[in-house]
């Protein structure tokens, strides 16, 4: 039993419910429980990211433009054209699915800084659509949106927002920790360890580099459509390379190749410019200054290292 | 008919032909080596049989069937496997999962299962981690299944590599100088090992610098040259070819 609690599934998952579960006792006002909120959507997205970036070792710069889609499908099929905000939340993502799809084959060839320059080009082509689109998107200012709705049921307040994107998450995490220990989890891996080794073993490296940045685009896009119905509002700069920088940041703050790292990060990177807004010209200097410091000090990131030093003690 | 046919193989590297129509034959079963000297393009040669180069011309047949050309993963199930003279481990997983890897042609690796934890997706899982710690211990790393990559000292990864090849289930296996940085102790064991190979049906093919080891468990050897067979035939007639101590094992021996 305890050896099972140790677990990253049973243990980890447990713990991260616990924690969802308690800590609306300790949040004083709304304020805290929209950066919770908050925190729970870039979980999310920093979740597939890692999938992607950590576990396949294949980089991207541009998925916050998956977010911004994801988020304006939903916007625009439901405030635009009236359509159950449920049945634009899976639109979207499907759009998003199949646009991943088919940018993936070519741009999935690249390999490092070349990767990274693809993606940051599809991001910026991506947000420059939602900016210019004017009459569909509202352009620069953005455009409102109706709250959600599903089978006639209206999520309202703060709290309930928290308890809906807290399960979220726990799915998430719940099937993200599924795919990593499963064969496809490893063959993930193995196209990171090395390529030719992978393709010696039988894996399809071209199959698994398409499948997890789909994977990884369509869960940034829901966490978009999500996100979007909560704050009733979107302009495009969800989608701009800020945010890309931003939900990479988080990914490797909490450590590559950790889906609760990930989870960490997004916390940890959400919540401190919340509270230290009166920073808030030099965030950008702050997310730069993580980075570095994460880099150098915790290579491989703030879960990871722990996991190790812990391991190591009870050795 | 042989398992192995190369016929009239070339590759070259801008302008450099490094396998020059070349044809040769590997025959079923037994361990049959390839040597010869630096650049002479014997991991070039295992580059293009197991799919990760494309030759210029000339044909590849595995068991009779026309390979040319097919994507390493198809190759694999086709039943050829291999090791890397450079290492090619994954390094970010344990040994096991290393192992577990070269299974991946024998289990269900669809996403949607694998994201919903089928029941059988996890019987099958504890099944392969079984049988990889049987794989393990078959090269002789029973102490490394629970170890990290890692964390693992240099001859044990070159175990590790053929273990995970052997994963695969080959029928024909590839070692790209497995016994390279390894002392005589660590040889000899790599030697037992690779008889041992052999005598599951496995057929190898070998090579290897280490001329005390190619003697030792070749039936049948290759010497490559320049891209061209220069000699073939057992180690009795390669130790006494002419051409062949001309260009590679010297008047002195110098691998002997
Ligand atoms: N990808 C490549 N690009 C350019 N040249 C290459 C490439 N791979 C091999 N070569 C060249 O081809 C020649 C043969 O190399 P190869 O690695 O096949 O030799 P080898 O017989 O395995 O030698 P060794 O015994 O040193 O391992 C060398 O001259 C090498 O420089
Ligand atoms: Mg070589």
């Amino acid at each position: 039993m305890r050896r099972r609690l140790a677990t990253p599934r049973t243990g980890g998952l447990l713990a991260l419910a616990v924690v969802i579960a308690v800590l609306p006792a300790f949040l004083p006002n709304n304020f805290y429980f929209d950066v919770m909120i908050l925190v729970g959507l870039n979980a999310i997205v920093c979740i597939g990211l890692n999938l992607l970036v950590g576990y396949a070792g294949q980089i991207s710069l541009g998925h916050a433009g998956f977010f911004g889609l994801g988020a304006y499908s939903s916007a625009i099929l439901t405030s635009t054209y009236d359509w159950p905000p449920i049945a634009a939340l899976l639109a979207g993502a499907a759009g998003v699915g199949l646009l991943a799809f088919a940018v993936a084959r070519p741009i999935m060839k690249l390999r490092g800084h070349y990767l990274a320059m693809g993606t940051l080009g599809l991001g910026i082509i991506i947000s420059i659509i939602l900016t210019q689109e004017v009459d569909l998107t509202g352009g620069p200012d953005g455009m409102p949106v109706y709250g959600f709705s599903i089978l006639g049921w209206e999520p309202s307040g703060v709290l309930v927002w928290y308890w809906i994107v807290g399960g979220l998450l726990l799915l998430t995490v719940w099937l993200a920790l599924n795919i990593v220990e499963s064969p496809v989890g490893r063959a993930l891996r193995a196209v990171h360890g090395s390529e030719a080794a992978a393709q010696t073993m039988g894996v399809d490296v071209v199959h698994y580099k398409v499948l997890v940045f789909v994977v990884s685009a369509v869960l940034a896009s829901i966490a978009g459509s999500v996100f979007v119905h909560y704050i009733g509002f979107v302009t495009p700069s969800e989608a701009g390379f800020i945010h890309s920088i931003e939900l990479i940041t988080m990914v490797v703050l909490g450590g590559l190749a950790s889906i609760y790292g990930a989870v960490v990060g997004a916390a940890i990177l959400t919540t401190l410019p919340q509270l230290l807004t009166f920073l808030h010209d030099y965030e950008m200097l702050g997310f730069g200054a993580i980075m570095m410091g994460v880099m150098i000090f915790l290579p491989r990131g703030l879960v990871p290292t722990t996991a190790r030093l812990l391991r190591d003690r009870t050795r | 008919m042989s398992l192995l046919a190369i016929e009239s193989l070339s590759k070259a590297f801008g302008g450099n032909r490094v396998i020059d129509d070349l044809s040769l034959t590997v025959r079923q079963g037994a361990v049959h080596s390839i040597i010869g000297p630096n650049g002479a393009g014997k991991t070039t040669l295992f580059n293009l049989v197991s799919g990760i180069y494309t030759p210029e011309s000339g044909r590849i047949l595995l068991d009779g069937a026309e390979t040319t050309g097919l994507a390493p993963y198809r190759m694999a199930a086709l039943g050829l496997s291999r090791t890397f003279q450079n290492l090619q481990i994954f390094f970010n997983m344990s040994a096991l999962e290393n192992v577990m890897v070269g299974m991946h042609l024998h289990c269900d690796s669809r996403f949607l299962p694998a994201m919903l934890r089928l029941p059988r997706i996890v019987r099958r899982d504890a099944e392969m981690a079984e049988a990889a710690a049987g794989l393990l211990r078959f090269v002789g790393l029973a102490e490394a299944v629970g170890a990290d990559a890692d964390s693992l000292p240099y001859g044990a990864l070159k175990r590790l590599e053929i273990a995970r090849a052997l994963a695969t289930r080959p029928r024909l296996l590839l070692l790209d100088e497995p016994a390279a940085g390894l002392n005589p102790a660590e040889t000899g064991e790599i030697d037992d090992l690779i008889q041992k190979i052999a005598e599951t049906g496995v057929t190898v093919v070998l090579v290897e610098h280490d001329m005390r080891l190619v003697m030792g468990v070749s039936e049948h050897i290759l010497v490559l040259d320049r891209g061209t067979l220069l000699a073939e035939g057992s180690g009795e007639e390669i130790r006494h070819n002419p051409d062949v101590v001309a260009a590679y094992l010297g008047e002195e021996g110098r691998y002997l």
